[in-house]
């Protein structure tokens, strides 16, 4: 069963062979196929998979995902039954769920992570939930053996920083830019400097988010990073009606980018 | 109603579910208004645009046709006669000061019923400082006046084209542009909730309603009131009153919700836009569209000390449905020659229900507004009532 070592262990194995890390998002119970998407990203080269759990006022989402989101709710998209559906693929790597805490607030901290390590989930993002709050939701997530990955912003100083690392499992999320998720034209120049300043705080792996859209950006964020989170650009293609074949194609392509030498 | 400490908390509700990269801006407002609010320099120049710019004190009128048909003492605290129309001055005067010191050129604002977009665009004028309101597409359309007196203003105004296209969209946007703008914009919350120090911060700028109205109660009648009562969406008003009030036992504490956005009434606990507190949502933890007549009030969420003034039994909360706000309203602009906003008709709706329960009592109710934005949907209501 998936627990937190494991996460930890396989991205830092995988790192340390050399590799830079690829975390493709899908949203969960966006098309009735969603889940053989995890599953093409898995076999395109993800280290990892995120899993969106659609909310109905997701704050730190631009329009892409916000739209993603709600399209797989009018299609009647859940909490239990996107875990349920999870349960039943064996994707081969870590899956990671990203989620606004409201839904889990709402189930229940110890019932919701007694259920997600069931479906194979290895680890939570909650963006709404930071350091001054985690402390009510970490417990549970202990308890069942479930990492709670935190996220930096350019804006968090360097004592918090260090706070941020010490307390987050798995991975450290570095959010590239100030702003909301999106596929952007350029990387931000920020990406660049909070990942050096990541990779000076801490030896967990780090995955930089926010506005990679394309292989460029996936190397550049990468020249300091250890890995890249992937979504609004995937999910523009699933919402134009890309299927797991097309999705996974697309995951191949930034795998292909990555591994290039540099 | 106290200070809620570092983390914000009223008991189990509040704290400070925010994104990482808000967290500093929230610290930084949290120590910048601790230190103004103990500041005598700030304080003096708040006052002195409260008296001179806003019209305060605000008067307190003993409705006496209207006392007589319920059968108590009805006394009004007449936020409508404030400069905007309504109470939300008092926290935007308040916050754009906060933002000018803090060296923030540009406010961002979500509105409901236009009430607190206009007061955040005055405010702004006044100060010269930038201004984005954000408001639901649907409340755009019920409160178009208010956003020309926006943009007259010199704000510029921006559709929320999500969700139910509300307020709680308009919120939602308001801190989609903040987490991108935060280094130089300040986010002007318009009521009691959000993640701390907002509630706490907006409820002191209130607060001067519920001591001004318990003094000017003292001196018309030489006592207390029974009952304090005011409608809640955000729930700023009320606190604003409540804040006069709540130390004295005798005074009961009422707050009023809309049947179709009852948090207190149909909510259970739940976060979001940056609080713990009561919210309406469905099985799954998704959260609902409020439905009200009134855009101000058409929020699913309260302010996280409602939820505990709720808890500890220190408040009560009772809903209204629209057809009573709507009897309401033109009760009181009949007896007493005064059109509320639909949002305070709902606390008068409320009293006229409850006319047996306060016969004999003074009740002192929170005009939070002056009706003229909301007259064309009335008579579009009406209009159709009387044609159906
Ligand atoms: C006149 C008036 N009263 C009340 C409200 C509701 O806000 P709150 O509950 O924060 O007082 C509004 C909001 O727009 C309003 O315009």
């Amino acid at each position: 069963m998936a627990d937190v070592v494991s996460l930890d262990a396989h991205l830092r194995t995988r790192r340390d062979a050399g590799r830079k890390l690829l975390v493709p998002y899908i949203t969960g119970g966006l098309g009735h196929d969603w889940a053989e998407v995890v599953r093409a990203y898995a076999d395109a080269g993800a280290d990892a998979v995120e899993i969106g759990i659609p909310f109905s006022d997701p704050v730190m989402d631009g329009p892409t995902i916000q739209q993603a989101s709600e399209v797989a709710l009018d299609q009647g998209a859940n909490l239990p039954g996107i875990l349920e559906e999870l349960r039943g693929i064996d994707a081969g790597v870590p899956l990671v769920a990203m989620t606004y805490v409201n839904l889990v607030f709402h189930m229940g901290y110890a019932r919701f992570a007694a259920e997600a390590v069931a479906a194979n989930v290895s680890a939570v993002i909650l963006p709404d939930l930071p350091l001054e709050e985690v402390g009510e939701w970490e417990p549970y997530a202990v308890e069942a053996g479930l990492a709670t990955v935190q996220l930096a912003s350019p804006l968090t100083d360097d004592a918090r920083l260090a706070r941020l690392c010490a307390r987050s499992q798995g991975f450290v999320y570095g959010v590239n830019l100030l702003g909301v998720t999106g596929a952007r034209q350029d990387l931000s120049e920020s990406s660049t400097v909070l990942a050096g300043r990541l990779k000076a705080t801490t030896d967990l792996p780090v995955i930089m988010g926010f506005g990679i859209g394309t292989v460029s950006h996936a190397r550049a964020a990468t020249a300091q990073a250890d890995g890249v989170v992937v979504a609004s650009a995937l999910m523009r293609l699933r919402l134009d009606g890309a299927g797991p074949e097309d999705l996974g194609a697309a995951v191949a392509e930034l795998r292909a980018g990555l591994d290039e030498p540099r | 109603m106290g200070d809620p400490g570092a983390t914000g908390r009223f008991g189990d509700f509040g704290g400070r579910y925010i994104p990482e990269t808000l967290i500093p801006a929230c610290a930084e407002l949290d120590r910048a208004f601790r230190s103004a609010w103990v500041d005598p320099l700030f304080r003096a120049e708040l006052d002195g645009l409260l008296t001179n710019y806003a019209g305060r004190p605000s008067l307190l009128y003993e409705a006496k046709r209207l006392s007589a048909v319920i059968g108590c003492t009805l006394l009004l605290k007449r936020e409508d006669l404030n400069h905007t129309g309504s109470h939300k001055i008092n926290n935007v005067l308040g916050q754009a000061l906060l933002a000018q010191r803090m060296g923030k050129p540009r406010v961002i604002a979500e509105t409901g019923a236009g009430q607190h977009g206009v007061a955040s665009a005055t405010a702004a004028a006044l100060m010269g400082l930038e201004c984005v309101v954000y408001m639901g597409e649907v409340d755009m359309e019920r409160q178009a006046l208010n956003v020309f007196r926006m943009r007259l203003l010199g704000a510029e105004v921006r559709p929320a084209l999500s969700g139910s296209r509300t307020l709680k969209d308009a919120i939602n946007e308001a801190m989609r542009d903040w987490v991108a703008s935060v280094e130089t914009s300040h986010y002007l919350l318009g009521s009691v909730m959000g993640p701390h120090p907002y509630p706490w911060m907006v409820r002191e700028l209130h607060r001067v309603i519920g001591d001004e109205a318990r003094e000017q109660c003292r001196a018309l009648l030489g006592r207390d009131p029974d009952v304090v009562t005011a409608c809640v969406g955000g729930g700023s008003n009320a606190l604003g009153l409540f804040s006069g009030f709540a130390e004295l036992p005798a005074v009961e504490m009422v707050g009023v919700e809309p049947d179709g956005g009852a948090a207190v009434g149909r909510g259970v606990p739940g976060i979001v836009h940056g609080s713990k507190s009561y919210l309406l949502q469905d099985e799954y933890g998704q959260v609902m569209e409020a439905q009200s007549i009134s855009a101000g009030l058409d929020y699913p969420g309260i302010g996280p000390e409602h939820a505990h003034l709720d808890a500890s039994g220190r408040a009560r909360y009772e809903k209204v449905t629209d057809a009573e706000v709507l009897n309401a309203f033109q009760v009181l602009s009949r007896t007493e020659g005064i059109i509320p906003a639909l949002e305070p008709a709902h606390a008068l709706a409320w009293v006229l229900r409850a006319k047996e329960e306060l016969a004999g009592k003074v009740v002192l109710l929170n005009l939070s507004g002056r009706g003229d934005k909301d007259v064309a949907q009335v008579a579009e209501i009406l209009d159709r009532k009387s044609d159906g």
